[in-house]
């Protein structure tokens, strides 16, 4: 069942991703392309981008147009509530036992021991859009961009939605 | 009307929140404490320590919880919703025009062009979250439970869900006190 399956490539990564909405993203993309194929590895890479160059927050963004693409409107409702509702159930819910808890050093414990194993799969990630990047278009306009990206959003904290955009003018003129 | 406020409060914060979730807090509190005095400060403070204790997107969970308590059920929906709706529309209709004109050698060219700079925003994210655990945890721990759960995932080929929940359970199940008992002594 498509819903089912929808529902559980955004439960999973929602309900395990300690760190916010970037800790999820390589945890998505492990259903997304890995294990259901609904998307290439460019297709996630270009949906990133567009995410990161817009405002809201990421994990919704990517849930509403993957339900999208893969089972209309009902997909993109399955997988946005499959990513709000359950841990917001949980905070209406148990709202005085996680008051108690909010300092305790098992809950400061759980995302700590979470994050390198979070940063691990993001590095993972980042090697594949690598490959895939120079499958795409080659080593020198990867290196270029690259390079490029690099400086503005590290050096001059450059608005990702600028990098984007001098990326798509960049692609449009010299890749083709 | 209290939904229609939360509404239009969210949906500012939606619009103007770049960055992503942990980057709108103080969009968020900006709405909710200083403008519209829902929550006070403190209280403020107490549903993002909150929040925090919980996975999932902190964005969603704020504007839901701060929703309930304000206006109920139908306030919960109307900040959720605020908040999320309007920029996935416009992943949609954008991403959509986009895949139309695929074919286009130009606008191929664009879709290529992006790859390398989500590349460098992932190792941005990838040095960012690495840096964190090496504060908590050091980098010899750090580094050798980034590799173990590498060889795990991508090596033996386990899912990943399967690897941090187990990781999550170590970290809510081992005992805490007996150590600190031990500290204290």
């Amino acid at each position: 069942m498509i819903y089912w399956d929808l529902f559980l490539a955004f439960f999973i990564p929602n309900i395990i991703g300690y760190g916010g909405g970037p800790a999820i993203i390589p945890l998505i993309e492990a259903e997304v392309v890995g294990r259901y194929g609904w998307m290439t590895s460019q297709g996630f890479a270009e949906t990133l981008a567009l995410g990161n160059a817009l405002p809201s927050p990421i994990a919704t963004k990517m849930a509403g147009y993957v339900g999208y693409e893969v089972a209309g409107i009902g997909g993109a409702f399955v997988a946005v509530a499959a990513t709000v509702i359950p841990s917001l159930l949980l905070m209406l819910g148990a709202l005085g036992l996680l008051y108690r808890h909010r300092d305790s050093p098992r809950v400061k414990r759980m995302s700590q021991w979470v994050r390198p194993v979070i940063a691990m799969m993001m590095a993972w990630l980042t090697l594949s859009f690598f490959t895939e990047s120079m499958a795409a278009s080659g080593l020198l306009h990867t290196l270029i961009i690259g390079i490029v990206a690099t400086i503005a959003l590290v050096r001059f904290n450059t608005h990702p939605a600028f990098v984007v955009i001098g990326a798509l003018v960049y692609g449009g003129l010299f890749i083709s | 009307m209290k939904q229609t406020a939360l509404f239009w409060a969210f949906f500012r914060v939606g619009i103007f929140g770049f960055g992503g979730g942990p980057a709108m807090i103080p969009l968020v509190r900006a709405e909710v404490v200083t403008r519209h005095q829902w929550l006070t400060d403190e209280e403020f403070a107490d549903v993002l320590a909150i929040g925090n204790t919980l996975p999932g997107p902190i964005a969603t969970k704020m504007p839901g919880y701060i929703g309930y308590r304000v206006a109920g059920i139908s306030g919960c929906a109307a900040a959720v919703i605020a908040v999320i709706l309007p920029m996935i529309v416009a992943m949609i209709v954008m991403l959509g025009i986009f895949s139309r004109y695929r074919d286009v050698g130009w606008i191929r060219g664009m879709g290529q062009a992006v790859i390398p700079v989500v590349m460098v925003m992932m190792a941005q994210l990838t040095w960012d979250f690495f840096d964190k655990s090496k504060a908590a945890l050091g980098w010899l721990i750090s580094i050798a439970m980034a590799v173990i759960a590498g060889a795990v995932i991508y090596w033996l080929g386990v899912h990943p869900g399967w690897v941090i929940g187990a990781i999550l359970l170590a970290a809510l199940l081992r005992p805490s006190r007996k150590k600190r008992a031990e500290g204290a002594a």
